[in-house]
């Protein structure tokens, strides 16, 4: 372990009293706040030359962020357990035999999940509740299970107190899954977030309809694109946290982010960045994260002690990490700028569109070509990643979205844009459309723009009405209400809303264009 | 063979089932008062009046004839407000064909077209011919129309057309006239000649208490209908008069009040009928 600067020690100090005395942290932001101040003193990974220039200076110029996961992980970023083998077998570890009805199966789960540890200390995925749920939905009356449900939404609302956990379900219609849509809609909540798996050859449109109803009333579900994340990472996929695609029993070691901006800002003109800067960080993006996995599987111990991993639940060999990326249309507008073109920008000119197809190109070669020992089940390769932003950012839009105000007029342009996209992100990518109030009528509108936006090769989409309280930050879901509240000085349950209303000042998501 | 369109929506949630591609012809053969688009009835006469009126400079006067430059055009409607015709400068002449390629970027997100306006009935020919394409294409037809052109005669466009979404804007004769200065003898012949080709989609009625009773109009059409057997399946469409879009001289026309609607809704429920929109 290397030593660290008296100077860093009390600046670690005083940042744990401001944290300690904080109005708006409740008890539970304040422990992993404090976690993280402890986890900052760390100095222990291997990491490449080169990186501290990359990754310390402020929003405006950093090239590479390692989003909050701390100096020494004592855990991969996001863990994806495999909760059938749990229903099926219950867990030594947590005393728990398999379920015989519907009330134990959602009470373990319940417990199951205060086990789960991720870089929020929150599950970041809490299953594929219809297929979990579906040999027990019979087990009660239907009110009784639809109540039941009801309280099981409302614990996991009120308890996981973090947005980023995310539930799926899909493709297949069940009773579970109309039950879960049922309830959703009724309870217009913003946790869990909530995923329909969808291909129209084998989700019923009645099924994908009764979802889109729920989402124009709770921002959710969303629809990921199945025929194409099956294709990517075999069907034993999960979408977790935002909207990442990850393997199932597994999860992801790491998630670190290029900011392509300020990779753009540093060069000198397009031809710097395509030879010279955007190799350079890349590379030593790459090795940073080789880093931080190999503490992860050498060191930590997690995977020979963590009882997850004892009793089957996840499987080393089932872990990739994310090679993330943002600012995609503000590093083609700066580029397009620097070789004289200021007026084609991305999202309207063909030329400035194609030179972000040439980037992402770019950046998929490499991560073809770069090698990590411990992602067996991706290859030996990393997942890209089109991170959704954080509260922090200024003047970087998330992943390779159009940047809001700028939207195309018409939602056929903008989606003909992301159609070119989205393909190069099996860990996840997706857009966002607040979609007038209007359509509550006519569902089979939007589902109509998701079959024709599947069939395009886009991966990910979600949807709100123009109108409701729950309303999609990037990726994660917030009330309004609660954004209010906080921004009056009020604590406020879950930590996601400080993200949001960071969102709404820097990320101007309440402008979004409605559709 | 060519049409004026005055524009074509991309996606659109109101005019059918799913997400269609919406053309709007320009003209009308009707004159109704409390029209929403006025600037669709007639075409332009080239009066100029417009031009100079335009912030951008997107309108010029060549040869006697306006002409509108699209890339320059903010789309402010400053042009629209001004034109004493009810007309647009910014109507294009276009062919099925050409239509048709304007359709065709929004394949595969839409499941068909509409046809609306203005009035798209006065182009029978190109609205067959664009029809025509658009079957090619795995696209269902749906047709917005005042019925006032007589649709048995033109069996080639019924052939293709999935559905005519067809305005009752009265169904008493007299308060028809005052409403859009025309009987309504030929709408109620088509109403009845869809019906039994199994063609009539919705229907819809605009509600404007201010011009006449329609809750008495409600009940005679939903009468009217129920004489043709499958008339569960028409979809009825009340639509509240707003005053957005109309003309200076109709605006001050009331909204109808929700309970009102409600009444005629479930008057037409009783009737049998099994999707009844209250917009
Ligand atoms: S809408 Fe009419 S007045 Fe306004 S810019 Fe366009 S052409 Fe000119
Ligand atoms: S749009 Fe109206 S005002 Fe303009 S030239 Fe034509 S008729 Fe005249």
């Amino acid at each position: 372990m290397r030593e660290i600067s008296k100077t860093r020690v009390e600046d670690t100090r005083n940042k744990i009293l401001d944290i300690i005395k904080s109005p708006t942290l409740t008890h539970e932001q304040k422990v992993a706040n404090l976690a993280n101040a402890a986890d900052s003193l760390m100095e222990v990974l291997d990491v490449p030359e080169g990186l501290e220039e990359l990754l310390s200076p402020g929003i405006e110029e950093k090239c590479i962020c390692d989003l909050f996961e701390g100096q020494a992980p004592v855990r991969p970023r996001y863990i994806i357990p495999d909760y059938a083998k749990f229903l099926k077998e219950g867990s030594e570890f947590l005393q728990l035999k398999p379920p015989t009805d519907l009330m134990e199966a959602l009470n373990h789960l319940l417990i199951f999940y205060k086990h789960v540890p991720s870089v929020t200390n929150f599950p970041v995925y809490v299953g594929q509740l219809d297929e979990l749920l579906e040999p027990f939905i019979d087990t009660v009356p239907e009110d009784v299970a639809k109540k039941l449900l009801k309280m099981f939404f409302v614990h996991m609302d009120r308890t996981i107190l973090d947005s980023f956990s995310h539930a799926n379900i899909g493709p297949k219609a069940t009773k579970a899954g109309y039950l879960i849509l049922e309830v959703e809609k009724e309870l217009e909540q913003a946790v869990p977030n909530l995923t329909l798996k969808y291909d129209p050859k084998v989700t019923e449109d009645e099924f994908a309809l009764a979802a889109v109803e729920c989402a124009l009333h709770s921002a959710k579900p969303s629809f990921a694109n199945h025929e194409m994340f099956s294709k990517e990472l075999t069907s034993e996929y999960v979408i977790a946290s935002c909207y990442n695609g990850l393997p199932y029993g597994g999860g992801s070691y790491t998630l670190c982010r290029l900011i392509l901006s300020n990779i753009a800002k540093r060069s000198k003109d397009l031809k710097d960045f395509k030879e010279n800067q955007l190799p350079y960080v890349c590379d030593i993006m790459a090795r940073y994260m080789d880093a931080r996995i190999k503490f992860e599987v050498e060191e930590s111990g997690f995977f020979e002690h963590n009882f997850l991993a004892k009793e089957g639940f996840i499987h080393r060999d089932r872990f990739s990490a994310m090679f993330g990326l943002v600012g995609l249309a503000e590093c083609v507008n700066i580029l397009m700028e620097k070789e004289g073109k200021a007026g084609k920008r991305f999202g309207h000119d063909e030329e400035a569109n194609d030179l972000g197809v040439e980037i992402m190109d770019q950046i998929y070669a490499f991560n073809e070509n770069h090698h990590n020992p411990y992602c067996e089940i991706t290859g030996g390769h990393f997942l890209l990643h089109a991170q959704v932003g954080i509260a922090e950012d200024v003047n970087v839009s998330p992943g390779v979205r159009i940047p809001i105000g700028e939207e195309p007029k018409e939602l056929v342009d903008h989606l003909l844009v992301l159609s070119r996209f989205h393909k190069y992100f099996p860990s996840g990518v997706g857009d966002i459309f607040p979609i007038d109030l209007t359509v509550h009528k006519n569902p089979e509108f939007v589902l109509d723009i998701v079959k024709g936006s599947f069939a395009k090769d886009l991966r990910y989409l979600s949807f709100y009405s123009s109108e409701s309280d729950v309303i999609r930050i990037t990726g994660y879901l917030v009330k309004r209400s609660e954004i209010e509240k906080l921004s009056s000085g009020q604590a406020v349950l879950q930590d996601t809303t400080a993200l949001g209303m960071g969102a709404a000042k820097n990320g101007h998501i309440l402008e979004r264009k409605i559709r | 063979m060519k049409a004026v369109v005055n524009h074509i929506l991309p996606f659109s949630s109101v005019d059918g089932p799913g997400n269609r591609t919406v053309i709007f012809f320009q003209g009308c053969n009707l004159d109704c008062k409390y029209c929403h688009n006025p600037e669709t009835r007639n075409l332009c006469g080239h009066c100029g009046d417009c031009v100079k009126s335009c912030p951008t400079g997107a309108l010029l006067k060549r040869e006697n004839k306006v002409v509108y430059q699209k890339d320059k055009c903010v789309d402010c409607d400053t042009c629209i407000k001004v034109c004493k015709q009810g007309a647009s400068p910014k109507t294009k002449e276009m062919t099925a064909k050409e239509i048709f390629a304007a359709v065709k970027k929004q394949i595969p997100f839409i499941r068909g077209i509409t046809v609306s306006g203005g009035e798209c009935s006065l182009y029978p020919q190109v609205v067959e011919e664009l029809f025509v394409l658009a079957k090619e294409a795995g696209l269902s037809t749906l047709m917005d129309s005042n019925g006032m052109i007589s649709f048995k005669e033109y069996p080639g466009l019924l052939q293709y057309t999935d559905g005519v979404m067809l305005d009752i804007k009265c169904f008493k004769e007299k308060d028809h006239i005052k409403i859009t200065g025309h009987p309504n003898t030929m709408v109620l012949e088509n109403a009845a000649y869809l019906a039994q080709l199994n063609k009539l989609e919705e229907v819809r009625m605009v509600i404007v208490p201010d011009l006449y009773e329609g809750k008495e109009s409600v009940k005679k059409t939903g009468e009217f209908l129920r004489k043709f057997p499958g008339f569960e399946k028409i979809r009825i469409k009340l639509i509240a008069f707003r005053p957005m879009g109309v003309r200076k001289e109709y605006a001050h026309y009331k909204t109808p009040e929700q309970e009102s609607l409600e009444e005629m809704r479930s008057l037409l429920q009783k009737m049998g009928f099994e999707t009844i929109i209250l917009i």
